[in-house]
């Protein structure tokens, strides 16, 4: 269906895509893996049209087609959906998707016979998406399906979806891998581009792997292993599964009574939670995003308004419930929040003002100056840097120019650096490479053996069993369980998870 | 390095506003180049040129400084130019109640002073007046979006017709001099004369109005980029314009930044009242203000709202200002409405370019799907 041959782009000093081979099979889920810049994007973008190569062809159906332009790609058939949709919000589902192709005459654009089309097309591939939806009525997973709506509509039978997942609930994502599979049966064919391996093992039929710009294998997912991946990817071993001894709790650090949260914007708040971490051991929360997580960090971080918050958080004996954030980090509670970008960052400012947030204030300049320490500040940064392998290891850098595992390396480096005695941590490998995910797991289990405490949520499964020495389980806003996560199965936290009773 | 790279834009969008008016000006029927050369050369010769020049550009330097810090903490200040009505007034009635008795070239007294204080003491004072209460009136709008979430293009706006009104009745009602047709309150005190800089730097003709507000300018510049690259007031005001969410998680308090951004915006604008009112007209003359606040935001936003840019965009501005009064008076057919053609261009090309870059970018208008 698709073949790339001999594709190479480069940009400026980089070499963004060396030499490669891609070859797609008609009626196949194919995906493309790799880490961060490892060039996956870019050889999509090439067979879209969205940037031209330096040098090589692609081929269509066999045939050497020139695809200077979407334009091109969409007439031989291929459609994109990026990372970040192309919608707008205030347009309904059926004006999104013929935004560009808009049929009837230039004057009047028949809507009706368009939403009919529409309706037809989510029908066959079991999209249930309403033609006459508002678009920000939409939840981020339908709104994706009116991106491969758009696709469809443009008689596309080969569809590129960039990182397609990183932004669904695992349910979502078993829903969009139903849809996938749907649109294989019907003969269409899909490139799907990631870097989560269980995604790879569980939706594909061939796999393309690439580092640093260049194929460096072609697997059939059958015959194949995460570990084998990973160690393509990554170009080394990798371990998948966290090492880490047994822990050894000291006394309570934070102890939560009956906190409740009123439900926030797009959340489900908090009801009467009550749980505790102890100094030297990793308690996780494990659950469905959009279920209270996001409250409890947050409200333990402080950045909850008050007056949205009853019950009592204790924090070294002390109560905190109502404490601002300030306050907070000055008694030592550290926060690797879920959304880097939002709260972790200022992405305009570099590596040394970002590797001071919070902290700003006091250190490194001892003194009662207002005046910054710039040198302080700077070898600050270098040390952060250098204890957490933060690349390109420049200070001077906007953080916006890092890779997101290198600006999660520089936020969780920022917050040990406070010397926390609780650290809450959430999602510290969303989006990250697998190499740093590694890498950020061990200083966690690192900090843990050190006496602090640690709060961590994630949506991955897989890193709060691995990582957490207990797991609590949140649904709906409320701890339903706890579980012990050496002897626990996926199963069991699943149906905790989604409200189920506990065997 | 970076600096240059910074003012590259700015410079290719003054290179191209030049073009444009060079081909607006051919059209009108004149020649290009006599008229740039009138423009200039008005502008930017010894002493003259360059003393009315700097004269023109010195309230330019503050209220683009005023609408750079408001800025640099995701603020729009649109209301410099009511914050330096109010402290322009306020500073003439410091200057009048504490500058004795002025008498008119008849000999006649027409102020009304209540006690006499030295220039030593007098200078400064006004000068505080006009940096506390532009600062005052810039706090309010601050206070109401931290307060309420009131959004600050409107309510500076708002106030900016409070101010002028405001001023306006106690201009003439309570402190114009009797019989006075004009506008205006009667002259300060000789205490509260800011020198210019012809009194005492030899060479320079007295003649010319530019004065130490100038240099009080240049201190401002130097003192803004102190307070938001080198303290940690300015690194909060600036992590609360970056990203107000990631300030807050910096326990920054957001709030007390956006009063504390606009109460600092509102004395930079203040300030203007030093060149105007104490360096200049010496008494408040209504409607003094050529739409300085307004001006202030082309100013910011061709001087990328940092200090150098704003000095260099001021400058340029201040310029332009003089050069169109020449080339109004002696070319063929071009009046001085090109000035604002020119500036027009400037900005438009300008803020073409921020429209796919910075906070107020595109993507505020054409919103990406949440994720």
């Amino acid at each position: 269906m698709l073949e790339l041959r001999d594709i190479t782009k480069r940009f400026g000093d980089v070499l963004a895509n060396d030499n490669i081979n891609i070859r797609v099979e008609p009626g196949t889920i194919h995906a493309i893996v790799g880490e961060n810049g490892a060039g996956k994007s870019t050889a999509m973008r090439i067979a879209y049209g969205f940037y031209t190569a330096d040098s090589g062809e692609i081929l269509l159906d066999g045939e050497v087609r020139a695809v200077q332009t979407p334009h091109d790609a969409i007439r031989h058939g291929v459609g994109m959906v990026h990372q970040h949709f192309m919608l707008v919000d205030t347009m309904t589902v059926a004006e999104n998707i013929v935004l560009g192709a808009e049929p009837g005459s230039a004057a009047a654009i028949d809507l009706r016979k368009a939403a009919e089309e529409i309706r037809a097309l989510s029908d066959e591939f079991k999209l249930s998406v309403e033609p006459n939806a508002p678009v920000e009525s939409l939840s981020v997973g339908q709104q994706q399906r009116v991106e491969l709506l758009k696709a469809l509509y443009r008689r596309a039978r080969l569809l590129i979806l960039d990182e397609p997942t990183a932004v669904l609930t695992p349910q979502e994502v078993e829903e969009f891998f139903a849809i996938l599979r749907r649109m294989r049966q019907q003969g269409k064919t899909v490139v799907i581009i990631t870097h989560k391996l269980s995604e790879v093992l569980a939706i594909s039929d061939d796999v393309t792997v690439m580092r640093d710009g260049k194929v460096v294998g072609r697997v059939r997912t059958a015959e194949t292993s995460a570990e084998e991946l990973a160690r393509l990817m990554v170009g080394r071993e990798v371990l998948l599964r966290v090492e880490k001894a047994e822990a050894r709790a000291g006394g309570e650090v934070l102890k939560v009574r009956g906190l409740t949260v009123s439900v926030g914007e797009g959340g489900r708040g908090l009801r009467d939670v009550s749980f505790a971490v102890r100094a030297g051991e990793i308690v996780g929360v494990a659950g469905v995003e959009g279920n209270g997580q996001t409250e409890l960090i947050e409200t333990l971080a402080g950045l909850t308004p008050a007056s949205h918050i009853s019950g009592a958080v204790q924090f070294e004996g002390r109560n905190i419930t109502h404490a601002a954030a300030r306050q907070r980090r000055e008694l030592g509670i550290a926060h690797v929040p879920e959304d880097r970008h939002r709260r972790g960052l200022l992405l305009d400012f570099d590596l040394a003002e970002n590797s001071i947030l919070g902290d700003h204030y006091r250190r490194p300049a001892v003194s009662t100056s207002p005046l910054l320490d710039l040198e302080g500040i700077r070898s600050r940064a270098l040390g952060v840097i250098r204890d957490f392998d933060v690349r390109p290891a420049n200070p001077d850098l906007p953080a916006r120019a890092l890779s997101g595992g290198n600006q999660q390396k520089l936020i969780i480096g920022r917050e040990f650096e406070l010397k926390p005695k609780l650290l809450l941590v959430s999602q510290p490998t969303r989006g990250v490479d697998i190499g740093a995910i590694e890498f950020i797991h061990r200083k966690l289990v690192a900090l843990r053996d050190s006496g602090c405490a640690v709060l961590l949520v994630s949506a991955e499964l897989e890193e709060v069993t691995s990582l957490a020495d207990r797991l609590l389980v949140i649904y709906h806003g409320r701890i339903v369980g706890e579980v012990d996560p050496k002897t626990t199965s996926h199963e069991e936290i699943g149906l905790l998870m989604t409200g189920g009773e506990r065997k | 390095m970076k600096l240059l790279r910074e003012l590259l834009f700015p410079l290719v969008a003054v290179a191209f506003a030049f073009l444009v008016g060079g081909i607006v000006v051919v059209l009108i029927g004149d020649n290009p180049f006599e008229v740039y050369g009138l423009l200039l050369g008005s502008a930017l010769t010894w002493p003259d040129g360059i003393g009315y020049t700097l004269f023109y550009a010195t309230p330019l330097i503050f209220t683009g400084l005023a609408v750079a810090v408001a800025f640099r903490c995701g603020l729009l200040n649109i209301g410099a130019e009511g914050q330096l009505y109010v402290a322009a007034f306020a500073t003439a009635w410091v200057g009048i109640k504490f500058g004795g008795t002025v008498v008119d070239v008849f000999g006649k007294p027409v102020g009304y002073g209540w006690v006499t204080l030295p220039a030593l003491l007098l200078v400064p004072l006004a000068i505080l007046t006009a940096v506390v209460v532009g600062a005052a009136w810039g706090a309010i709008p601050g206070w109401l979006k931290a307060r309420f979430g009131a959004h600050e293009v409107i309510t500076t706006i708002m106030l900016n017709f409070i101010a002028v009104a405001l001023v306006s009745y106690f201009t003439q009602y309570f402190y114009k001099a009797p019989g006075d047709p004009i506008m205006q309150t009667v002259p300060v005190g000789p205490g509260a004369h800011v020198p210019r800089l012809g009194a005492f730097i030899p060479g320079i003709p007295e003649r010319l109005p530019v004065s130490v507000a100038f240099l009080v300018a240049i201190a401002a510049c130097a003192l803004v980029y102190v307070l938001l690259w080198r303290t940690k007031w300015g690194y909060e005001i600036r992590a609360t314009g970056a990203n107000p969410s990631a300030a807050e998680y910096g326990g920054i308090s957001t709030r007390k930044q956006i009063v504390l951004a606009m109460a600092i915006s509102g004395g930079l604008a203040g300030m203007v009242a030093i060149s105007e009112v104490l360096g200049y007209r010496h008494r408040y003359y209504d409607g003094f203000s050529a739409n300085y606040g307004f001006t202030g935001i082309a100013v910011a936003l061709l001087g990328r709202n940092h200090p150098v840019g704003v000095f260099l965009a001021a400058l340029l501005f201040g310029t332009l200002i003089r050069g169109g009064i020449f080339v109004d008076a002696f070319s063929e057919h071009v009046t001085k409405d090109l000035v604002e053609v020119l500036q027009a261009i400037v900005i438009l090309f300008v803020a073409a370019e921020a429209l796919f870059r910075g906070p107020f970018g595109r993507f505020g208008l054409l919103k990406r799907s949440k994720v």
